[in-house]
């Protein structure tokens, strides 16, 4: 995957956007569109209106089979999508309003977009660069000062449009919510299908929007509980291959696996280091489990707890000094912190019911749990010392939450009840109002999500 | 049927017993099988092949592979105890045979602890098992947790049927 930043010069622009023999402004091409999402949650009314149009080309060309136009246009719903999903903003276009020249994009006529009541303007260009690959270029505006917020270009391969989509919506969000960008992200989960009683499950993954899905194992063996090495190039994730339970790093590119440790043991719940060099698992020996520690490349774990109880899962701190695990030693699933070498044990979740899952924000400010109780299973927050505890959703089981690369989001697992029940991928921001759910081909559980791509 | 009384038994109790507590709510559990197998097991003249899994399965009787749990506890109580005899019968009938034996659990728990909490319960009855003389060498142990309820449904009938110690003859 290539994706090269390119300044934006006006030099640059003046040579990628040479006269335009374009006779009449290019249609924009009819590009089939498939649902995105469910809006569940009531959405803010003070949502900023951005326009959005399809971005234009200095000329039609056919690149690997894509046309300029219709990429532009395609490229214009995914930044929108993704502006629209953070729940800040309310994208009007590609569809609805018209098509802009390639001159517009860097003279927009404001007084049309302020027309519509779009405090913000998105122009952009999709051009063939000449060497097989594309220069997406594109730019935020404020209509009222008409001015240039930010500008983003790139030359890519064909196959990595989305990517450049979801730059661009990345520099969007960051320049006008001052947060970190998250959508250039991808996420490993668990497609479902089959009966209950025998479900398939299959690793699988995708771009942080269900965009570019792809399926990486078969579903002869069992598989659950992926987790994305923080470089994606590789996978961390149990099988049930051979009919034991074990953890396996798949690597993407080579498409072979080979165990994590070696033990006649069960071997479960892995995650990896913020630095990809340590995974952290859970073996059960003769029924008792505990939280091991080992290096990437193999060689000797180490034990981080040892009392008899379960103790299970763990998320490490961003800065990669604390573990944040589960552990039922004071008679039920509760939530404990350690420092890494399995000193300082101290439980952080308190008040009713079970807490289980907890993932440590990317942000190093909130732990995600699962808090079980009265029968249903909700997402929550709560600080690193189990404080300012705020549940997110209310459903009947809500599982396993994941944090957006910038902690400002949360995807987790639903599952409905009954002998038809389904699990699908939601995702839910720090308000508990945001709540979707994310598009995939099958059922879908255990959602990892990965940082913002290298 | 009888239910035989050993020291290895009661010590195994005890032993259970501990941090398990006596929290078993009345709970629908399986009869104890009954008479099914006495000396040779089932396979006499059935056509069935002595030491399989369908062997077993005629032994036991009805539900006789596998025990049942209350809700996040995994200690074998009296009626696992005579199942698991029915169990160990036919495994010493049949010293050459091994055996998985499968953890499970109910849907209302998290992933990864029901895959700990269903190696408890495997672990459980392997470990009775042996204390009636079965080889543990002879017992594999995997947990399911969740992922293969064998009663589909979200009620309290089907949970009672998924948090189960499955025995299941794997060869000799």
């Amino acid at each position: 995957m290539s994706l090269r930043p390119i300044g934006l010069s006006l030099a640059l622009l003046l040579t990628t956007a040479p006269v335009f023999a374009q006779t009449a402004p290019v249609p924009p091409t009819v590009v089939p569109t498939e649902p995105r999402e469910t809006i569940e949650g009531t959405l803010s009314n003070e949502r900023t209106v951005i326009a959005i149009p399809s971005l234009a080309t200095s000329s039609v060309q056919t690149v690997a089979g894509l046309r300029t136009d219709s990429l532009g246009r395609q490229i214009a719903e995914v930044i929108a999508a993704d502006l629209e999903r953070s729940g800040l903003y309310e994208p009007v276009g590609p569809g609805g309003v018209r098509a802009i020249t390639r001159a517009e994009v860097q003279a927009p006529r404001f007084a049309d977009w302020q027309a519509r009541n779009a405090e913000n303007v998105v122009h952009g260009f999709v051009d063939a660069s000449g060497t097989g690959g594309l220069v997406v270029g594109c730019y935020l505006y404020d209509t009222a000062l008409g001015s240039e917020l930010v500008r983003k270009g790139f030359e890519i391969q064909p196959g990595d449009w989305r990517r450049a989509a979801h730059k661009c919506a990345d520099a969007i969000y960051s320049r006008l919510s001052g947060e970190a960008p998250f959508f250039d992200s991808r996420v490993a989960y668990i497609a479902e299908s089959g009966p209950k009683g025998n479900r398939i499950k299959r690793l699988a993954i995708m771009d942080s929007d269900g965009g570019n899905h792809r399926f990486i194992t078969n579903g002869q063996s069992l598989a659950i509980s992926p987790r994305f090495s923080p470089d994606y190039k590789k996978i961390v994730y149990v099988s049930y291959l051979n009919n034991r339970v074990r953890v396996f790093i798949y690597d993407i590119a080579a498409g072979s696996q080979k165990l994590v440790t070696e033990s006649g043991n069960a071997t479960f719940a892995p995650r990896w280091s913020p630095d990809g060099t340590q995974i952290l698992y859970s073996m059960a020996v003769g029924g008792n489990t505990d939280i091991y520690r080992i290096s990437a490349n193999g060689g000797t774990p180490v034990r981080l707890t040892s009392t008899p109880g379960i103790d299970v899962g763990g998320s490490f701190s961003p800065d990669g000094r604390k573990i944040v695990f589960e552990s039922d030693r004071s008679g039920s699933q509760q939530i404990y912190t350690m420092n890494i070498d399995g000193s300082n044990q101290q439980r952080i979740s308190f008040g009713g019911g079970r807490a289980a899952t907890p993932e440590w924000s990317p942000r190093g400010d909130l732990i995600a749990f699962t808090r079980m109780g009265g029968g249903e299973f909700r997402i929550g927050v709560m600080t690193p010392t189990g404080g300012s505890v705020r549940m997110l959703t209310n459903s009947w089981q809500d599982e396993a939450p994941t944090w957006s690369p910038n902690g400002r989001v949360i995807q987790f697992f639903r599952t409905t009840p009954g002998r038809e029940g389904k699990s699908s991928l939601w995702q839910v921001d720090l308000t508990g109002v945001n709540l979707r759910r994310l598009p995939t081909p099958q059922d879908g559980s255990d959602p990892s999500w990965g940082p913002v791509l290298p | 049927m009888t239910i035989r009384k050993s020291t290895a038994m009661i010590a195994a109790i005890t032993m259970l017993a501990v941090g398990a507590c006596s929290k078993k709510a009345p709970e629908t559990l399986p009869p104890v099988p009954e008479g099914t197998g006495t000396d040779t097991g089932a396979g006499t003249g059935t056509g069935v092949i002595p030491g399989s899994q369908e062997d077993f399965l005629a032994s036991v009787g009805l539900e006789g592979d596998r025990i049942f749990f209350d809700f996040d506890q995994y200690n074998v109580d009296s009626a696992d105890m005579a199942t698991l005899q029915g169990q160990a019968q036919w495994l010493q009938r049949n010293p050459a045979v091994r055996v998985t034996l499968e953890g499970h659990a109910d849907e209302r728990g998290t992933r990864d602890y029901n895959i700990a909490l269903g190696e408890r319960r495997a672990n459980a009855a392997k470990n009775y098992l042996a204390s009636l003389g079965v080889d543990p060498s002879r017992i594999s142990v995997i947990s399911y947790g969740k992922e293969r309820p064998a009663e589909i449904g979200s009620t309290e009938e089907a949970y009672a049927k998924n948090r189960r110690a499955v025995t299941v003859v794997i060869g000799r």
